[in-house]
């Protein structure tokens, strides 16, 4: 059982609203959205410094979602916290939206940097880091990677820049849900061991269960404890966590479904929130 | 605008490369959001000084040119101001995703210099010669192109680019460059600046063309022929404005660019005047062809880039004209 229940509620608030903006769709990147649900909790719910009434305060955390493709998940936490209306959460990926199927700086408040190019996201990250070093401010820069993502030989080139300029305020994560679009990443190309690999290329590195918001943020504050180098968390994930039609269908990166197939998920998502808020009243 | 063309033209004393670092110190000193990239080529770049003087704001990113353009964005998303620099064929022909999607798409603020432009190459070969940087990046949205022509030009344009905003593409020979602009000379990005007015033909040439377009513009007035000279050191945008006043003016045009004429200063001269007042347009350039190793004197003369190629193709374009 988890202890941070505040946390839990808000990760299913996160994961209903991720699916509702995605079932409205009728079809979207819903595995990889799913999977990443605890960390965007766990850093919207306190970890994370940031001002929804000032999206582009300097001294705020910035966060890069390297795989563009799950802004779906970050609209919900975005909206969630108050940067935008929930009601916008519908628009998504109609022509003139504010929520790009891919995430978009200059689209939505609250997005840090423009990605959906697989493989550039650790560089502008890399970037966000060393600039905001450079100009003194005390800002952590998060990105989260995709597991598949990191077939892509330029995040190996930000992987070696990293830690030889220091960048310790720098922490990213690496969504290992073991499934890209083609099937199981395994299959499609094996990478070897993900921890292994980075902590190789000098990162401070942990792995944790990805969808434990206590695990989660444990190994973010640990991160921040680490000095000289930067952090590395490799989220244990499984993709399309929490809704049922994506845990059953293989592949899942991107799923197109009818409503009356998704309803049982939105359902148990629904169930799941009810759970969490009841265990948080009972808990207090 | 205002600048003064001199009256003969003579190699400069300085190198583009020297003016470049020396241009960004200057500015460094007085903004800390400038900043520079570089990926190993920093004994080639020449900008050893810049980054003795600020070690803290100048990051050698080893041989990574694809990161090196994506840390160059996240910089200027947190505020800086960042100057990356690569050969002209891997500043762009690799790095053509994250000049377009980290910088451009997301509408950052980041300068990009691309050295050893064509010909300039030289004993580097064909794997290292662009002369297509300026075509491949034609078509990226919003972007800003430029070709400055000697160190004055080149001093005036990283000063104005200092406080603008945007994706900016700098193609530099960075050697010794024929000067032919006075001192303290200024421009205005996207506006050609005519170095000879004339009534019969009007050449347009950019970077190590500029000089050749002068000596053919020289030798055609020795032949009673008035041709104006125009240095588009902008290509996108391209100057629409001057071109359909020179259009209007001359009747023809000949082009002159160290670069592909497919994709390049050419063809950005035939779509502009296509839509405002078309004209003949003879093409002097590298004819759809790659590049291969030799002085820079033997690949002009192969590659036909050089005052006498220019004056024919002026006469040719003058025979159009008059159909």
């Amino acid at each position: 059982m988890e202890n941070n229940k505040a946390l839990r509620v808000f990760a299913e608030e996160v994961r209903l609203e991720t699916l509702r903006e995605l079932a409205h769709l009728g079809f979207g990147h819903v595995g990889g959205a799913m999977s990443i649900v605890e960390v965007l909790a766990v850093l919207y719910g306190g970890e994370l410094r940031h001002d929804p009434a000032r999206p582009r305060m300097e001294e705020r955390d910035k966060l890069v979602i390297s795989k563009g493709h799950a802004g779906p998940a970050l609209y919900a936490a975005l909206a969630l916290r108050g940067f935008f209306p929930k009601e916008t959460l519908l628009t998504l990926n109609q022509g003139g939206t504010t929520l790009p199927s891919h995430c978009d700086r200059n689209k939505t408040p609250g997005v840090d940097m423009t990605c959906g190019s697989l493989g550039q996201g650790l560089s502008a990250a890399c970037g966000i880091a060393l600039g905001d070093r450079s100009l003194g401010r005390d800002s952590y820069t998060y990105v989260i990677l995709g597991d598949g993502e990191c077939n892509e030989g330029q995040v190996w080139e930000a992987a070696a820049f990293a830690p030889h300029n220091k960048l310790d305020r720098l922490i990213a994560f690496v969504d290992l849900n073991k499934q890209q679009l083609d099937g199981a990443c395994d299959d499609v190309l094996y990478m070897g061991d993900m921890t292994d690999k980075w902590a190789a290329f000098g990162w401070h590195t942990q792995k944790v269960d990805g969808h434990s918001v206590d695990a989660v943020l444990d190994a973010v504050r640990r991160a921040k404890e680490t000095h000289g180098k930067p952090s590395m968390i490799i989220l244990d994930t499984v993709k399309g966590h929490g809704c049922e039609l994506a845990e059953n269908t293989f592949p899942c990166h991107h799923i197109a479904f009818t409503a009356e197939a998704i309803a049982p998920s939105l359902a148990r998502a629904e169930q799941m929130l009810a759970d969490a808020r009841k265990a948080l009243g009972e808990g207090r | 605008m205002s600048y003064t063309v001199k009256k003969t033209f003579e190699k400069e004393n300085v190198e583009m490369r020297a003016a470049y670092c020396a241009t960004l110190i200057e500015m460094a000193k007085s903004d800390e959001r400038i900043c520079v990239l570089d990926s190993d080529l920093v004994g080639s770049s020449g900008m050893k000084p810049f980054f003795k003087e600020f070690p803290e704001r100048a990051i050698d990113c080893g041989i990574q040119e694809n990161n090196m353009i994506g840390v160059a964005a996240g910089l200027s998303a947190a505020g800086m101001v960042p100057f990356a620099h690569s050969f002209a064929p891997f500043a762009v022909r690799r790095c053509l995703d994250q000049i377009f999607i980290s910088c451009a798409y997301a509408k950052l603020n980041v300068r990009i210099l691309g050295t050893d432009p064509g010909i300039t190459a030289a004993y580097n070969g064909g794997t290292h010669m662009p002369f297509e940087d300026m075509a491949a990046l034609m078509a990226v949205p919003e972007i800003t192109l430029v070709e400055p022509t000697d160190s004055v030009q080149l001093r005036w344009l990283l000063r104005e680019l200092k406080d603008a905003w945007g994706v900016y593409y700098i193609r530099m020979a960075r050697k010794l460059q024929t000067g032919v602009f006075e001192e303290g000379s200024r421009f205005e990005l996207g506006k050609a600046a005519v170095l000879r007015d004339g009534t019969d033909v009007c050449i347009v040439a950019s970077g190590i063309m500029v000089k050749e377009a002068l000596a053919a513009a020289e030798s055609l007035a020795g032949q009673g022929i008035s041709a104006a000279v125009l240095n588009t050191f902008t290509w996108k945008p391209i100057d629409d404005a001057a071109l359909a006043a020179y259009s209007a003016k001359c009747g023809c045009f000949v082009t002159a660019e160290n670069h592909n004429v497919v994709g390049g200063l050419g063809s950005a001269v035939a779509s502009s005047l296509a839509k405002s007042l078309p004209a003949p347009v003879e093409t002097v350039g590298v004819q759809d062809r790659f590049g291969q190793v030799g002085t820079e004197a033997w690949l002009r003369t192969e590659y036909e880039l050089t005052d006498r190629a220019i004056e024919r193709a002026a006469k040719r374009a003058i025979e159009r004209k008059r159909g």
